[in-house]
């Protein structure tokens, strides 16, 4: 990947408050068209990093290129082509869905049609003329996202747009994403929610106390990690002793309703279950970014 | 231009939507001006009720002339009773030639102009029965003096206040609430200077201050309170435009200070009500003692009301519009500069 092609480039990016290293040592690069995540607990230093890109704060040191310009200190050059999600309030007093895209809008000078179109794409349409307190939360976060959208930039910093959303807004929110993404835009955005990363994302960057852990693809990220594989079935399908005998199972467990299996040699596994003809209520569950996390934290996840 | 329009609509749209605004900025400076010009409209227009006992010339002649308003009694007993209760100052009792005062010796002012009264149309019999011409003749005539009708005061002086109000209240709410809710932010990372998005919202005040003067204005005018304009009550205008940019650069100062939006509003009164009071919103500030004139000279809104009086009530022509426009200005300016070295984007 070549720095010409980079919609975003951060090096070695350090930022303190006082005793506390936010940002402690951050570099990283993302492509033209990637939707790429910082995910990490509260207090990881994501939101700051993100501020640093957008050009809202100046790194102690280190070095930021968004579309090869420098974003701080302000850049009105720039500005046009970035849009920044801010928190689910951020906006005008007392006016319509509709009235706070226009009027974002202008300060770009962007046509009112504009409006119509984005309050489409976010699936509002039939919102345009609610005033924003009276959306709901979902709602409220998908017309912030549209307001960050009006005026056609090419990259999109969202911060954490899913907090505190109910899974069926959050799910809903997920299409909107995919769809700007499909418009050719950059995604940059953190989030607290390993599952949505692993979903939405090209690319993950772990982040935890300021530093980035890991850095790649979903995919590879888990695979690297050497996790087991769970095996789950019914209870009473096979007993405990017989299930531990199993070639390829490490170690087996029982609760009151299912019995899981770990292994790091699933296919030998589930054959002889399908051999037994033990498959009912068969669950596979291979590592997850939470896996990755905790390898790499050595503790826990706390989103 | 087109962003400026469209963000002044939406400013405009923001303000009418907002209820708790639109009675601050209009019910509540109404309800004083409706309050004090209804307890203040007779003051001193009043005047003097006495009991009367009996009938005669000189009753028909007080009763012609208009200066005592009379209340006749019947009984002699029942009528000093009402002035020893206090209800009345004096009762005048005839009894054929001879002319009973009895008065109240706690007031004396009002007793003593019923004795004047009264001496001076017996008197006046007392010349007339004797046929003589009078040797000393006097005639009398109104002069419009320097103290003002309530109402005439009280409209100029709460207008200002209004404007006052309603303009530092804008600014100051609506940088605090645009800080905390990060609408600053936005505006940051938009391609716009802050100056003109705090432009177009000092338009909007600006078009209030004006819809405030028509509205206070009209009201007084009515034939309730009464107040009556001077012919060059347009240089109000400029005026009320001029105290909109000084008091909008005040809120500014305060909106870079208060964290929230209560410690905003609580600052903004702090600055406003004492202003109020010393700047002769309520009251003519040449009845203050000497002391606080001085003192009241520092704000600019007793500059504002002075000239407010003086072109809406007093009939002064454009000139007495340069000293408060150019106070208004300079503090405009002072206040503004130091509002914009202070000011903050993010909390």
């Amino acid at each position: 990947m070549t720095e010409e092609r980079s919609a975003v480039v951060v090096r070695d990016v350090r930022k303190s408050y006082g005793e506390l290293k936010a940002v402690d040592g951050v570099s990283f690069t993302v492509a033209e068209g990637e939707f790429f995540g910082i995910l990490g607990p509260n207090g990881a230093g994501k939101t700051t990093t993100l501020e640093i890109i957008e050009g809202l704060r100046k790194p102690d040191s280190g070095e930021v290129r968004l579309l090869g310009e420098s974003p701080w200190p302000r850049n009105v050059k720039l500005l046009p082509r970035i849009g920044v999600q801010l928190q689910a309030s951020s906006f005008f007093e007392k006016l319509t869905a509709k009235e706070q895209l226009q009027t974002f809008g202008a300060l770009y000078g962007v046509s009112k049609g504009t409006a119509a179109d984005m309050l489409e794409l976010v699936g509002l349409a039939d919102k345009a003329n609610e005033q924003e307190n009276k959306l709901s939360g979902g709602q409220r976060q998908r017309l912030s996202i549209a307001c960050a959208l009006v005026h056609d930039p090419d990259i999109v910093f969202l911060d954490e747009p899913t907090a505190a959303l109910d899974p069926q807004a959050r799910r809903n929110l997920w299409d909107v994403l995919r769809a700007i993404q499909e418009r050719g835009k950059t995604i940059v955005y953190t989030t607290h929610y390993i599952d949505e990363a692993e979903i939405l994302c090209d690319r993950v960057a772990i982040m935890d106390e300021g530093r980035i852990l890991a850095l790649d693809t979903p995919a590879v990220l888990v695979r690297g990690l050497d996790a087991p594989t769970h095996v789950t079935l019914q209870k009473g399908v096979l007993s405990i002793v017989d299930a531990s005998a199993l070639d390829g199972v490490e170690e087996a467990h029982e609760n009151e309703v299912s019995l899981t299996l770990s292994t790091r040699r699933p296919a030998p596994v589930l054959s002889a279950l399908a051999e037994r003809g033990a498959l009912d209520g068969l669950q596979v569950r291979t590592a997850t970014l939470e896996d990755v996390f905790l390898n790499l934290t050595g503790r826990e996840y706390r989103a | 231009m087109t962003a400026f329009k469209t963000l002044s609509l939406a400013m405009f749209k923001g303000f009418i939507r907002d209820k708790v605004t639109l009675f601050f900025t209009f019910l509540f400076p109404l309800m004083f001006l409706v309050i004090f010009g209804l307890i203040l409209r007779d003051v001193g227009a009043d005047k003097t009720r006495i009991a009367v006992v009996g009938d005669g010339p000189i009753v028909s002649a007080l009763r012609e002339s208009g200066a005592l308003e009379l209340e006749s009694y019947s009984d002699e007993n029942a009528a000093v009773q009402k002035v020893k209760d206090g209800d009345l100052p004096a009762a005048l009792i005839i009894r054929g030639q001879q002319l009973d005062v009895r008065f109240a010796q706690s007031d004396q002012v009002k007793s003593a102009t019923v004795l004047g009264i009264v001496n001076g149309f017996v008197d006046k019999a007392n010349l007339a029965a004797t046929g003589q011409p009078p040797r000393f003749t006097f005639a009398s005539e109104k002069v419009e003096d320097a103290s003002l009708k309530p109402i005439q005061y009280l409209t100029p002086g709460i207008l200002s206040w209004g404007v006052a109000v309603s303009a530092v209240f804008g600014a100051a709410l609506t940088l605090v609430s645009w800080r905390r809710k990060q609408v600053l932010r936005r505006i940051r990372l938009a391609p716009v200077s802050a100056t003109s998005v705090l432009s177009s919202r000092l338009l909007v005040s600006a078009g209030v201050a004006l819809v405030q003067g028509a509205t206070f204005v009209g009201i007084a005018m009515l034939p309730l309170f009464g107040l009556k304009l001077s012919g060059s009550w347009w240089l109000a205008i400029p005026l009320l435009l001029l105290g909109t940019i000084a008091f909008f650069a005040l809120g500014m100062l305060v909106g870079a200070f208060a964290k929230t939006e209560e410690a905003a509003s609580a600052a903004a009164n702090i600055v406003v009500l004492p202003m109020a009071f010393l700047s002769g919103t309520f009251f003519p500030v040449d009845q203050a003692p000497a002391w606080l004139q001085t003192v009241s000279k520092i704000f600019p809104l007793r500059h504002m009301n002075d000239g407010m009086l003086d072109v809406l009530v007093r009939g002064k022509g454009i000139e007495a519009l340069l000293m408060p426009s150019a106070i208004l200005v300079g503090f405009a300016l002072v206040v503004g500069f130091i509002a914009s070295r202070v000011f903050k984007w993010e909390e």
